[in-house]
């Protein structure tokens, strides 16, 4: 029998991250903090018709400490921005965070004196879903890539994020 | 001229600089000395009853002396009628005299007109900003206000 170099992560840890993995990847409870109409194609992702609880991520949770994912989904203003990186904060790790629309990842057309330009210049971001609105296979695809970076043990954005 | 604009010159009249229906809405412009007298007028006036301010508003004429504008738009649920009152202030000094004792309801109007324009209201209960946060400097709605400026996002902690 072959021994592992000292410091190696071992059979039994190896797989155990692989079993919890695969438990979080379908219980994904996200957190909408929906501020516009994006919100409205959030509540299409949850309906019957795109049902998003294929990807097992439709267990809303308001309370950010039962939360997983932040969805943002909408206009965030400078006043706003405090509150939304204080939900951020009080969620448990390991938590991500999705953008969703143009103007939660750049202002959208809202350039101007109210709006936060994106809200990676407040909290690490881990997906970003483009449009205005984005439809619901938007929010999908978003599912599915936070599941493919917990596959993955991909480094998630607030383990490189830095505060602009 | 309408009724409203007659019953106001009469009490008024040195205090109204201008007055017109242009459009079926009867518009005057007045000075702002005594705008609380005028405005308690209009309130109680037996024939007026102007009970309802349904808005007032700020203006900027950038360029203009006087610079600032207020603007009130009143309706009478009782007559079914409006009015429309302007006042003009000069930029190196916009304060008029508050609404509050006369309607209790445009508290809120006068502090976004000091929020976005910086005009004070003079015996409001409470003139602080209500739609931008604490920290803001400025008046983001004046025409010299840059708009390309961003201020620093505040944090949770502050």
């Amino acid at each position: 029998m072959k021994h592992q170099r000292d410091g190696a992560p071992g059979y039994a840890l190896s797989t155990l991250d692989a079993l919890v993995a695969w438990g979080r990847r379908y219980s994904l409870f996200p957190l909408t903090f929906a501020t516009a109409c994006c919100g409205i194609e959030v509540m299409g992702a949850l309906g019957t018709h795109y049902d998003i609880s294929r990807f097992g991520a439709e267990v809303v949770r308001f309370s950010p400490r039962q939360a997983d994912v932040l969805l943002v989904a909408g206009t965030v203003n400078y006043k706003m921005a405090p509150v939304l990186r204080r939900i951020y904060d009080q969620m448990l790790e390991p938590k991500w965070v999705i953008s969703m629309g143009a103007c939660a990842c750049s202002g959208g057309f809202y350039n101007n004196y109210t709006v936060l330009q994106g809200i990676d210049k407040i909290m690490p971001v881990d997906v970003y879903i483009p449009g205005c609105p984005p439809n619901p296979e938007g929010i999908i695809d978003a599912v599915v890539q936070i599941q493919k970076i917990i596959e993955t043990g991909a480094p998630r954005a607030a383990e490189r994020w830095t505060k602009r | 001229m309408s009724t409203v604009l007659e019953k106001l010159a009469g009490s008024f009249g040195t205090e109204i600089v201008a007055t017109h229906s242009d459009f079926g809405d009867d518009t005057a412009l007045v000075r702002r000395d005594r705008i609380v007298e005028i405005l308690a007028f209009l309130k109680d006036d037996p024939e007026l009853l102007f009970d309802f301010a349904m808005d007032l508003t700020g203006v900027d004429h950038f360029g203009e002396e006087p610079r600032f504008e207020v603007v009130y738009h009143l309706y009478s649920l009782e007559k079914k009628h409006r009015v429309r009152i302007k006042v003009r202030l000069p930029e190196d000094d916009p304060v008029i005299d508050s609404a509050v004792p006369v309607w209790p309801g445009i508290n809120w109007y006068e502090r976004e007109a000091y929020d976005m324009y910086g005009i004070v209201f003079r015996g409001h209960p409470k003139l602080t900003r209500i739609l931008m946060y604490e920290g803001f400097v400025g008046h983001p709605l004046r025409k010299d206000y840059p708009k390309d400026r961003r201020q620093p996002t505040i944090g949770p902690e502050e």
